[in-house]
């Protein structure tokens, strides 16, 4: 049965009807719009589909639709503001942090997550809070050193 | 291959430079659009059903209660993608792929489809679906199908490459051999051989990204395909054969692609979007869960490799002998083949016979993976190399040097080579600090070598003028690691003009000539040939425009630093004409001014690589965990170096992942035990430490700028560097990857069990 919800997506308030089976991942790139949200697997493994509900990183594939009523949602597409790009965002290009770029939207949204709440991880915290993301072209190396050179940025500034 | 494309050995502004990628922001805003992004007015959505069983033959399939339920536009099976192949076996078995049509032969195997309004009503379409299947014994294992009494996948297969035909059909589809010298004669000469036979697992290219296309066919019998595709035109060439549609009528366009790795220079699903979108008569969106992807698209192969390789005391090899057994799924391919040329390409031997066989079994067709075929042949060569210089007590990076292949070698699948990379990579290794730091507890290290023929072919490029002076170059080469950005380098490179001036993409199958696909590393090598050509021919332009426009013969105006400069005394003072400013007057001095080329790009050069390896493994658990590693690779020439970086530490990475962890599993039942990203675990961040790199830059002869394809050797050294690094630190040979904690903990307890035995009897 097809609900309507009314919620916080980026700063913006947007309602979408969805059904009370589909998962926010769904949601958000079929009935919002938000394709920057990358569907990998489905099932929780790749961290492709993450995004911030309420400033915690989910995997939207285990998240439903219905769910984020009334919540804040924020997906890769709200990062930059204007056209001025997020720190991380920068960097990443900088570092050459991404190839073929289909994991790319899920990993900032878990490195500004990681950001967050550790302005100034260690390499070992950087490489478990991005555990949850799978990246197959880079090998992380330059993942872990953008994620670095971000958070020596943002603190500095 | 013309002279125009012989090294020069000129300097550069531009090449060897590192900006930034054209595609980064659209990559970092969520905007660039890739295969599930795309999407039509009035699209419907696709879902394949898929066979359940390894091996059945299919009785009927009944689809009249799918066809009845609300909301479903089309259902279709291999009847509605009639056999048009006409006698093209390697066409067919793309066709009985896509589609089963009397045998399912793995279990994935797609026999029949429907499109839907929606994806809840495909998804109930499918199960609607009645199909009658008679199971059939069904074979996985490599070894077993090549047993006697292993149940025969097609009874008309008989190993092709053997004299006589043999008179019984078997799973053996192909054998080929390589090779030259007398391998007994030089094995007489040697004063130490090994011999050890090595298993691989298979292993998938893994690719975030599923796959995924939009199709829609008009009445008119035209059509469009988007789709994340490594090779949009072979895609193309594929699909209107299959679907007997003319092929300039089916316009491909590429769209963003979230990795292939050789995954995705092969059509799947696509054929089938396309036949529900006829018979739809709408478009159809198709794409592939995760699963779908493990179960039925195309792995890599597994495989059983005897190795037996001789030397002299002083650590000269005599003689080197190999017989490699690679799956292919249940359709004949080359990768035993590959292996068999790859395995002992690295050194210098007098005597080498390789023998490929190609076996069938109840698994998805395989697919090429990052050089295809080499790393398991690599691993169990590799492995028995450390092994023999640990024997005759030499330094195994010195045993290598000693026989490494080098200018002038003949190579034991035939060419003799060009100069090469492989003595500088290794010489490197053995220089380098990683090689000489100290180790931990319970810590190892190992080094391998690594080799890839790389490819050229077809490629197409066309560089336009804008009315500005900017130039759009557009390419016919997927980009999957930046090569848009190392080709728009090249461009302005040439044309004398800053990086940011230039703006590469990738052209669609209607807007270039032919190219072949994205693979063989061939992307920045090929496509950046045609690239100079194109500028070149756009400059002789250029100039000719400059000389209308001053009113001089041509012969005096020269191309420099971006500008048309007249020369000679008569014309010198006349002051330059930018690219700008001939543009500008293009409307009247001929029209737009565009420099196109196609060529075969001949000569890709050999490439090399040499991986050191520090492992750390747990005695309690066999958990290994690699600790420190290093890639030294010859590129011929980074055009851009971080790029360059970025696929040796991609490559590594996921020889790591392979060589520690990766592995298809099957059940007695012959289904795929770990069809998902928790079950089949491909490396993680906390997995890895950082990735060093050294670049080795030895020119291609058969380049303008001396480049090399990089993009696929990487993957090659890291199984048996892994293996050699738990070999060093314990002692034990490991013969079998994945060298995951059950089988290296099952060695390290082999090996206790032995030396506690050998010490009571002692």
């Amino acid at each position: 049965m097809t609900q309507l919800v009314n919620t916080n997506i980026n700063g913006d308030t947007i309602g979408f009807a969805c059904e009370a089976d589909e998962t926010l991942l769904d949601a958000l790139r079929n009935r919002v719009g938000l394709k920057g949200v990358k569907e990998g697997c489905g099932t929780g493994d790749c961290g492709a589909c993450s995004v911030i509900l309420d400033g915690t990183l989910v995997c939207s594939c285990l998240v439903l639709g219905m769910e984020v009523e009334g919540r804040k949602v924020e997906t890769v597409e709200g990062l930059s503001k204007g056209a001025e790009l997020h720190t991380l965002q920068t960097k990443f290009i900088e570092h050459a942090a991404l190839q073929c770029g289909i994991c790319t939207p899920g990993f900032l949204m878990a490195a500004k997550a990681l950001l967050k709440n550790n302005p100034d991880p260690t390499e070992e915290e950087i490489r478990y809070a991005l555990a949850g993301n799978l990246c197959r072209c880079t090998g992380y190396d330059k993942i872990v050193r953008a994620v670095q050179a971000t958070a020596t940025e943002l603190r500095e500034a | 291959m013309t002279a125009d494309t012989k090294f020069t050995g000129q300097t550069f502004k531009s090449v060897g430079t590192r900006p930034l990628r054209p595609d980064g922001i659209d990559k970092v805003t969520g905007r660039a659009r890739y295969g599930a992004d795309i999407d039509l007015p009035g699209q419907l959505v696709g879902s394949i059903l898929r066979s359940p069983h390894p091996h059945a033959a299919i009785r009927s399939i009944d689809t009249s209660k799918a066809e009845a339920l609300q909301g479903v536009k089309a259902v279709i099976t291999s009847a509605d993608l009639p056999d048009l192949t006409n006698g093209n076996s390697e066409l067919f078995d793309i066709l009985d792929n896509c589609m089963a049509r009397t045998h399912v032969y793995y279990d994935g195997h797609a026999v029949a489809a429907v499109a839907a309004v929606d994806a809840v009503t495909a998804r109930k379409a499918l199960k609607l679906i009645k199909v009658d299947y008679e199971i059939l014994p069904h074979v996985t294992d490599v070894d077993e199908a090549v047993a006697k009494g292993a149940p025969v996948l097609h009874r008309k297969c008989f190993t092709q490459g053997v004299e006589p035909k043999p008179r019984k059909p078997s799973n053996i589809a192909r054998r080929s051999e390589f090779g030259h010298g007398d391998v007994e004669a030089g094995f007489a000469k040697a004063d130490v051989i090994i011999e050890r036979t090595f298993r691989t697992e298979q292993t998938h290219q893994g690719y975030i990204e599923p796959h995924a296309c939009v199709a829609s066919i008009s009445p008119d019998g035209s059509g469009e395909l988007w789709v994340c595709t490594q090779g949009h035109f072979v895609f193309r060439q594929h699909c209107a054969e299959l679907l007997g549609m003319d092929v300039s009528k089916l316009r491909v366009t590429p769209t963003e692609i979230g990795g292939g790795f050789g995954g995705k220079t092969h059509v799947w699903a696509e054929p089938v979007a396309l036949a529900l979108s006829r018979k739809a008569n709408r478009p159809v969106k198709l794409v592939m869960s995760r699963d779908e992807v493990f179960r039925a698209s195309g792995p890599t192969s597994a495989t059983s490799i005897d190795v037996r390789i001789g030397i002299t005391k002083k650590g000269r090899i005599t003689a080197g002998d190999a017989t490699l057994r690679y799956t292919s799924g249940p359709y004949v391919g080359m990768w035993a083949e590959l292996g068999a040329m790859t395995a002992f390409a690295c050194y210098d031997m007098k005597n080498v016979r390789t023998v490929g066989l190609e076996v069938l079994v109840n698994r998805p067709k395989t697919t090429a993976y990052r050089a295809p075929s080499a790393p398991m042949a690599a691993f169990a060569v590799e492995s028995v190399v450390d092994e023999l210089a640990g024997r005759i007590g030499m330094d195994p990076v010195d045993l290598r040097i000693r026989n490494a292949a080098k200018k002038g070698t003949q190579s034991s699948y035939g060419p003799v080579y060009g100069p090469i990379g492989i003595g500088p990579t290794l010489q490197a290794a053995k220089e380098h600090p990683h090689m000489s730091a100290p180790l931990g507890k319970n810590q190892g290290r190992g080094m391998a070598c690594g080799f890839w023929f790389n490819f050229g072919g077809q490629t197409c490029t066309d560089l336009n003028i804008a009315p500005d002076g900017t130039v759009a170059l557009t390419v016919g080469t997927i980009d999957v690691g930046g090569a848009r950005a190392s080709l728009a380098l090249v461009a302005a490179e040439e044309l004398g003009i800053p990086y940011d001036q230039v703006r590469a993409v990738v052209g669609d199958t209607s807007t270039l000539g032919y190219n072949d696909m994205t693979d063989g590393s061939r992307g920045t090598f090929s496509s950046s040939m045609a690239t100079i050509m194109s500028a070149r021919n756009a400059i002789t332009i250029l100039k000719e425009r400059a000389a209308k426009m001053w009113d001089i013969p041509v012969a005096k105006v020269a191309w420099e630093e971006g500008c048309a400069k007249a020369i000679g005394k008569k014309y010198g003072n006349l002051a330059p004409l930018s690219l700008a400013e001939i543009a500008a007057a293009a409307p009247n001095t001929g029209g737009p001014i565009a420099g196109h080329n196609e060529l075969v790009a001949d000569g890709a050069g050999v490439s090399f690589a040499t991986h050191i390896c520090d492992v750390e493994v747990d005695p309690e658990t066999g958990r290994t965990q690699v600790v420190r590693y290093t890639v030294i690779q010859d590129a011929g020439k980074a055009v851009h170096p971080t790029y360059v970086e970025g696929q040796y530490q991609g490559g590594a990475a996921q020889g790591i992942g392979w060589a520690l962890n990766e592995e298809y599993v099957y059940g007695e039942d012959g289904r795929l035990q770990n069809a998902g990203f928790l079950d089949y675990r491909i490396p993680v961040c906390s997995d890895l430490p950082m990735i060093d790199t050294q670049i080795l830059e030895i020119p291609n002869p058969n380049h303008p700028y001396g480049i090399r394809g990089v993009g696929e050797t990487s993957i090659v050294p890291p199984l048996a560097a892994i293996g050699n690094a738990v070999s060093n630190a314990f002692g034990v040979r490991m013969t079998h990857v994945p060298m995951s904690a059950p089988r290296i903990l099952k060695a390290l307890d082999e090996a206790e069990e032995a030396s506690s035995t050998s010490t009571e009897t002692a």
